[in-house]
């Protein structure tokens, strides 16, 4: 279980956000554009420290501003797949994958068949040796989750994983996303501006504006805005919120 | 023929004209050296024990300086490209100091410091070192010019890698120093190979920091430049023929350079 109570002062607000996910559980993380959806999970993955608050994933203690704990990103075994997917451009998409396995010093000839296993399950066996500059951006998005997933992290990062696919992909992958996320049983978090892939992917949603939570539910919630009556806070601020703010209805 | 067609012709045999004679500038000095010397007197010459020892001592030189940069101006270049802190602006301008300076300014603020009465040459003295005028300051001086186009170069290769790259690798478990040597100096490999290139080049040029510090004594400090100035009133063969080897060397590290960016772009 993933526990984290964050607090940063960023340039234009202060970003002051608590989350809980359980194992198997994605929670969305819905807003527009410099809401600081994105600092969140930085925060959490260690690339930037928090200002105050806690980090604590299954037990142990990743952050604590009280006790002066912080773990630099290579020690939290976490899961990021990066916005644009930032593959090593100058390595194959094996060298890619097995990246953190290496890291982990786990001997090659052991990792060699997990990495084949992971092409197989997501159908790119064929794209083994290529630079990953030849890929598509499905091919592209594959890899980058199976780079994240093959390590086995105990929570999975994804900042905008499918903002760089076009219409059709997207609505294929939205699903077998899902999928992988639920079957690793790691909390997941997602970041998207996208109501689609908040409704179909996520479990719980979290919206996001300057920092601040301003709305949180069920996903299935946000499937029946339009019949929540209209004195209803999550009404009046999700409908707002969707209306006046970049968030996507696609 | 209109006064319009004739005003444009005259334009352009004007035009043609300043482009000739800037390609001649530039490029009849270099041919006349060739035309100077025949084949047979250019082996000769290059066989001559000093104008040999001279190639050698620059190659060495010049490869160990080069060395030297790359060791100590990587860890700034980097710094300065990936954190902001105070004085940066001053330090890059201190480091930049040296590509602008005369090199004779060079020459004698070196002689000063290490010289036998200087700062650090007083010390090293002591304990029985001397650095003037010894193989050793044609590196120094060679460092102390080369250098700065080294880190300029190498700084904006490391800044024009993403650091999504780095952030990727780090939350895949690779600490700071691994995910230094195996994405962010692959990634900015072109800049940095250009710019050791640059830097060997501009060491293997050196001349006047260096006949200032080091002197001009064949075996020991006398590299291809120095040479080409020593032997110049004795021996013009000799130092015609060094000159074209300067040029030949000159050219092909311009065609690296070129290939490399070429194909970094």
């Amino acid at each position: 279980m993933l526990y984290a109570r964050l607090v940063k002062k960023l340039r234009d607000f202060l970003l002051d956000v608590e989350l809980t996910v359980n194992p198997g559980e994605v929670l969305v993380l819905l807003g527009e554009n410099g809401s600081g959806k994105s600092t969140v999970l930085n925060l959490l993955s260690g690339l930037l420290g928090p200002d105050e608050g806690k980090i604590i994933l299954n037990n142990s203690e990743l952050f604590s501003s009280e006790k002066g704990i912080f773990f630099p990103p290579e020690e939290r075994n976490i899961g990021y797949v990066f916005q644009n997917y930032a593959l090593f451009p100058h390595m194959t998409v094996f060298e890619n994958i097995s990246f953190g396995l290496k890291m982990r010093k786990i001997p090659k000839n052991q990792f060699n068949g997990e990495v084949d296993r992971f092409l197989e399950n997501l159908g790119i066996e064929h794209v083994k040796n290529e630079r990953v500059t030849n890929l598509s951006g499905g091919q592209r998005q594959r890899v980058a989750l199976a780079r994240a997933l093959i390590v086995k992290p105990h929570m999975l990062l994804l900042d905008e994983p499918l903002t760089a696919l076009d219409q059709s992909a997207r609505d294929k992958i939205r699903l077998e996303l899902r999928e992988h996320l639920v079957n690793s049983k790691q909390p997941s978090i997602l970041v998207t501006h996208s109501l689609k892939d908040a409704k179909i992917i996520g479990d719980k949603v979290m919206m996001l504006e300057k920092g601040k939570v301003v709305w949180s539910g069920k996903a299935n919630d946000l499937k029946s805005l339009s019949n929540i009556p209209d004195e209803s806070p999550v009404h009046v601020v999700s409908e707002e919120y969707i209306s006046f703010s970049g968030i996507a209805i696609d | 023929m209109s006064s319009k067609k004739i005003k444009t012709k005259f334009a352009i045999a004007i035009f043609s004209l300043i482009i000739i004679i800037t390609i001649l500038f530039f490029t009849l000095p270099l041919l006349s050296l060739l035309f100077r010397i025949s084949p047979e007197d250019f082996v000769t010459a290059i066989l001559d024990p000093d104008v040999n020892s001279a190639i050698v001592l620059s190659l060495i030189t010049a490869g160990m300086a080069t060395v030297i940069i790359v060791l100590l101006g990587t860890p700034i270049a980097y710094l300065n490209a990936r954190h902001e802190y105070r004085g940066r602006n001053f330090v890059e301008t201190l480091l930049d100091l040296p590509i602008v300076l005369p090199p004779s300014v060079a020459g004698l603020a070196l002689l000063v410091l290490f010289g036998r009465r200087g700062l650090i040459g007083g010390f090293l003295d002591d304990i029985g070192i001397t650095i003037i005028f010894t193989t050793f300051a044609v590196i120094l001086a060679q460092v102390f010019v080369a250098g700065p186009l080294y880190i300029r170069q190498a700084k904006t290769a490391f800044a024009m890698v993403d650091q999504v790259y780095e952030s990727a690798a780090r939350t895949l478990g690779a600490g700071p120093f691994v995910t230094f040597v195996k994405v962010t100096i692959p990634l900015a490999w072109t800049g940095l190979v250009s710019g050791i290139i640059l830097g060997f080049a501009r060491g293997i040029g050196e001349f006047g920091a260096t006949i200032m510090v080091a002197g001009n004594l064949p075996g020991k400090t006398q590299t291809m430049p120095l040479a080409i100035y020593g032997m110049m009133q004795s021996d013009l063969t000799a130092s015609i023929a060094l000159s074209l080897v300067l040029i030949v060397m000159s050219c092909i590290i311009l065609i690296l350079i070129r290939m490399i960016s070429g194909r970094s772009s």
